[in-house]
């Protein structure tokens, strides 16, 4: 849920990163880590395995400058990938304003890639959400490799509800900002048609 | 967030920061947002701290499901010098407490028990003002395509 702080003129969102084991969640969370000014990004925090998977969350707060006098905050989210950390990932989606479904375009990731879009629906649905009522995008990463799926039947599959969507290249940072970008301008149209 | 309220919110934790001997305070809201501080704030991430409690809280809230508990409504973490005290105001909003040996165990848990009830009472007024819609103003409905855009320049 979004917080508006009057008194100190601030609006805070939470968009959580969500999708299969190793498909580059926090790939994407690094590349804004990197790219982004210092002053317009906190400290990133991973809490990883000793094998740099996700254990809990990623996180990276975000300030995007000011909208009719209010700062605007984002707090980046990760999920933990793997099918077993799912009371994890229950947890983490709690007060999500925005998710960014990421796909992973190798052919046979594609199970894993519907096992856990499913998974994402009904963890929403425990929290009394779902996916008509929160903004979502969903990226097709890892569009470099060789035997990856063609777009157009990755949409058919991952995007019937027609969201917006996009290819990426999250190690080389390809599509990773305009993914960022599009739940961004969801989320905020979002708080307006709640006002 | 509203400014009587906040104002309200900022003497109570100040009071606990002072009767606790506390080095700092911290009220923080479920979802991972920092509502306000008090105290030596300048040399901890305040951000990091706030996601990183709200993830601790949904952990342990967890576990407590899985036991057949509500929720752990305190945890107390020690460390050599610096200890945390966490705890759960009004079911909404967390209060962190760091205090080191200047102080005690049980000094905190008394007086936050105390400022747990004033906050309490902020946090059910603050909701009563949101369900009646006064919260909203007219900010949002003002937000342009425009205004979403420019953030990206």
């Amino acid at each position: 849920m979004s917080f508006i702080n009057y008194s100190a003129k601030e609006i805070n969102c939470k968009v959580v990163y969500y999708g299969p084991g190793l498909c580059g969640k926090t790939t994407n969370l690094n590349f804004v880590h990197k790219k982004m000014k210092p002053d317009s990004r906190g400290k990133m925090i991973s809490l990883a395995t000793e094998t740099e998977r996700t254990l809990f969350f990623d996180f990276l707060p975000l300030a995007l400058g000011e909208i009719r006098g209010f700062k605007t905050r984002f707090h980046l989210y990760t999920v933990p990938g793997q099918i077993f950390y799912d009371a994890s990932r229950k947890l983490i989606l709690k007060g999500v304003d925005g998710i960014v479904f990421v796909a992973d375009s190798q052919v046979e990731r594609m199970d894993a890639n519907m096992e856990s879009f499913d998974n994402m629906k009904s963890n929403l649905v425990e929290h009394g959400y779902s996916l008509d009522k929160v903004p979502y995008v969903i990226q097709y990463n890892k569009r470099d490799i060789s035997n990856c799926v063609p777009v157009a039947e990755m949409k058919k599959v991952l995007n019937v509800d027609g969201v917006p969507d996009f290819e990426a290249c999250a190690t080389e940072g390809a599509g990773v900002f305009e993914t960022l970008k599009g739940v961004i301008k969801l989320v905020l149209a979002e708080l307006r048609k709640g006002a | 967030m509203f400014d009587e309220e906040s104002r309200e919110i900022s003497d109570t934790i100040g009071r606990l920061l002072k009767e606790a001997n506390a080095k700092s305070v911290y009220l923080v809201d479920k979802d991972g947002q920092l509502i306000a501080s008090s105290g030596e704030t300048s040399n901890i991430d305040s951000t990091s701290l706030a996601s990183l409690t709200a993830g601790n809280i949904a952990a342990t809230g967890g576990l407590a499901k899985l036991i057949g508990e509500k929720e752990f409504s305190i945890l107390f973490h020690e460390g050599e010098k610096d200890n945390i005290h966490i705890s759960i105001a009004g079911e909404r909003v967390i209060l962190v407490v760091i205090f080191d040996e200047r102080s005690s165990l049980g000094l905190v848990r008394l007086r936050v028990k105390k400022a747990n009830e004033a906050l309490t009472r902020c946090i059910e007024n603050i909701l009563k003002k949101m369900s009646s819609g006064k919260a909203k103003e007219n900010l949002l409905e003002e937000i342009s395509d425009e205004d979403i855009e420019k953030l990206f320049q």
